[in-house]
């Protein structure tokens, strides 16, 4: 697969970035953190992948065959499930928000500045 | 092999999931009373630990899957002294912040009481760990609770968009943080620290390696809050609960300290140690920045909470400079000044929290004078103001002279006098604080119409007549603690034997595989005749710059004219802090293309 994965991955980094720097509304910005959030997956998975790799699973393959590495495998499985929890979070914050001073907008605020 | 470090952290996250569970048959001060206890445990596990460690190093293996050959197959808990005591210090905080909180009346059970042993048992996991993914794990369990208690009071614009802003960078730290366990991943084969370590000693470095590190700093850096990484932090702690500050600025900021220095000594040293001099130059660089700024930007505040949330950050800035100089009396130095600085700050938001429960208010402005009457909780707060300026002989002296002996004795001469300088203006930000609000010094009402949007609801509906013993009892205690931290200098040297631990791979990896380490010796230096010459002139440079402040106006006409023109000056530094999350965003993005940039070129 050559270097296309890591492409694919820092664009995705990239433009997550982009998004959450630009965002005008809070829904919007929370997904656009999970693009950032699916670079660390590709990233993740082709950091693991062998050409020809079957599945790491030795039940109904031959122990000696070639298999991708399950080690990545458990790491972004553990990433999805951490990062379903903060943006569960997230989002709670953003529909509490919106109920009690009615807009998404991070830049229409009262804040503390300076 | 005790069966401590796995129990430090499992109890906690235990009781915290039945808590959850069982609260509806539980009143308040039930709920109360397990948190505490559980608390109390944890940090009675922590000690024992600590006690038993000594200076050596323990591993456990979950599951007793120990290494085979070369290849750690199972994940372990590394226990060091200095991690151990980061636990230490953590769940006493804990126990101290939850005493504080029984009397808070914003705190509803059992979700309050939930969230912070969470948090407790991610911040002591994040200590133990010796495994790199578990790191990022913890870091992101510790995260979580820390967002939901900031954001806690939910009724509260502030508090809902200081929680955003810090869910927000925390989550990009937590993934720069993956990106690089995933890249040093993909070079070494390998999570365990030690084998990390192990595999870059053969194979040393290369651009993979330092984009891994960069981005693994950088992560670690938006958690400790140094510049440009540290605008969540003002808006989060100026917000949240005060049992929850506590806990926050005596403990989570470090947390990041310690994982870079966790980090970089026990799986990047041997790899980029031949560097040193070069990563040296740009920590100490980037910690006195942050330094200085925080100083500079916990001078002009007026929200008293917002104010000791820059004192946080250019504390941070001081314990980057130590842990920076990658050296053992570095680190030992930093060890000691985060246990002192740590119970010192917890002090001055316990303070502020009393503030806030009696007087209902927390700008300088508008509490001028009101303070009069709180006989017990002026002089704890002064105390605290002189501390933070490292008044000779005490705790937090004597963690920056260790540091400062430290910077001269790597070739950084002038890094005591820049923290001298921002100790002294933090403390003079504080002094001054104690000054118009317990005894009514300088001009009322300067500013008063700019800062309404800048309050915070109290804590209580409104100003209660007395302080609660549970307030005044937990800040005694850590009065207690930041001053004798420095009265027994046996502490430095338990810190100097684990500063020794700390930085020793070799002795680290052997550790991991089974080999049996033995205790470290070394001792600390007292304190030399210039330590209290720059530690007594942060205290002059308080007292004297919080008595300009308050009455330079008296002195001079020009006074005035000159506090303008600097204001003037430091206005475009303070817009930088705009609350928007873009904004913050595009910091860290810069910060870390920039660490980026200066690491690839100039480490080979």
């Amino acid at each position: 697969m050559g270097i296309y994965p890591y492409l694919v991955a820092a664009w995705l980094a990239g433009v997550g970035f982009y998004g959450v720097i630009t965002s005008r509304n809070y829904v919007h910005l929370v997904v656009c953190l999970t693009v950032i959030q699916a670079s660390t997956y590709v990233l993740l998975l082709s950091v693991g992948f062998v050409n020809g790799g079957q599945a790491p699973i030795f039940a109904d393959v031959p122990s000696t065959s070639v298999v991708v590495d399950p080690v990545v495998q458990a790491l972004s499985l553990t990433d999805v499930v951490v990062e379903a929890t903060v943006m569960a979070l997230l989002l709670a914050l953003v529909v509490q928000a919106k109920k009690r001073f009615g807009n998404v907008d991070p830049d229409s605020v009262n804040r503390m500045r300076g | 092999m005790s069966q401590l470090p796995p129990l430090a952290v499992g109890v906690p996250l235990l009781v915290a999931a039945l808590l959850a569970v069982v609260h509806p048959l539980l009143t308040r001060t039930v709920s109360d009373l397990v948190a505490t206890v559980t608390a109390l445990a944890t940090a009675v596990m922590c000690l024992l630990m600590l006690v038993h460690v000594g200076s050596g190093l323990e591993i456990y293996w979950f599951g007793g899957w120990h290494p085979r050959g070369n290849l750690a197959i199972g994940i372990d808990f590394a226990v060091d002294p200095l991690g151990a005591g980061l636990a230490s210090l953590v769940s006493v905080l804990m126990v101290l912040a939850l005493v504080f909180s029984t009397r808070h009346l914003e705190v509803e059970q059992p979700y309050y009481h939930v969230l912070m042993l969470i948090f407790m048992a991610g911040m002591v996991g994040f200590s133990l760990s010796g495994d790199l993914f578990n790191m990022f794990v913890m870091f992101e369990v510790l995260s979580v609770a820390a967002v939901a208690l900031v954001a806690y009071k939910i009724h509260e614009r502030a508090a809902l968009e200081g929680g955003l802003n810090f869910a927000v960078i925390n989550t990009i730290g937590a993934f720069l943080f993956l990106l690089g366990i995933a890249l040093i991943y993909s070079r070494t084969g390998a999570l365990n620290l030690a084998q990390i370590g192990h595999f870059l000693h053969h194979s040393g470095n290369d651009r993979v390696v330092v984009i891994a590190f960069t981005l693994i700093v950088a992560a670690v850096l938006i958690k400790a809050a140094a510049v440009p990484f540290h605008f969540w932090l003002a808006d989060a702690y100026a917000v949240a609960l005060t049992p929850v500050c506590l806990l926050l600025a005596g403990a989570m900021s470090e947390i990041g300290i310690f994982g870079l220095a966790r980090v970089y000594f026990a799986a990047f040293q041997p790899a980029l140690g031949g560097s040193a001099p070069v990563l040296r130059a740009i920590f100490v660089g980037v910690g006195l920045l942050t330094a200085l700024w925080g100083a500079v930007m916990a001078y002009v505040q007026d929200h008293l909470k917002r104010l000791l949330a820059f004192v946080t950050i250019s504390f941070v800035g001081i314990f980057l400079c130590g842990v920076g100089l990658l050296s053992a009396d570095g680190v030992s130095g930093t060890a000691v000044d985060v246990l002192a600085d740590g119970f010192n700050k917890a002090l001055l938001f316990a303070c502020a929290g009393i503030i806030q429960h009696r007087l209902a208010r927390l700008s300088q402005e508008r509490l001028h004078g009101c303070g009069r009457h709180l006989r017990l909780t002026g002089p704890l707060f002064l105390a605290g103001g002189l501390l933070i300026s490292s008044l000779p002989p005490f705790g937090p002296f004597l963690g920056k002279s260790m540091i400062e002996d430290a910077a001269i004795k790597a070739g950084y001469g002038f890094v005591p006098a820049l923290i001298m300088l921002a100790s002294g203006i933090c403390g003079a930000a504080v002094i001054r604080a104690w000054a118009r609000i317990f005894r009514g010094w300088g001009r009322a009402h300067e500013h008063a119409e700019d800062t309404s949007d800048e309050e915070t609801e109290a804590e209580a509906n409104e100003a209660q007549d007395r302080t609660p013993a549970v307030m005044l009892a937990p800040a005694v205690l850590l009065l207690i603690g930041t001053v004798a931290v420095g009265v027994w200098f046996g502490f430095a040297d338990l810190a100097a034997k684990g500063g020794q631990r700390f930085v020793d791979f070799a002795q680290y990896h052997a550790g991991v595989y089974g080999a049996h380490v033995p205790q470290a010796g070394g001792s600390s230096d007292a304190p030399k005749f210039y330590d209290y010459l720059y530690c007594g002139g942060a205290t002059l440079i308080a007292l004297g710059l919080a008595a300009l402040s308050l009455w330079g106006a008296r002195l001079s006409r020009r006074w005035n004219d000159l506090t303008e023109s600097a204001s003037a000056l430091l206005l475009p530094v303070r817009r930088l802090h705009s609350g928007r999350i873009g904004d913050y965003t595009a910091a860290v993005a810069l910060g870390t293309g920039v660490l980026a940039a200066l690491m690839i070129l100039t480490l080979n």
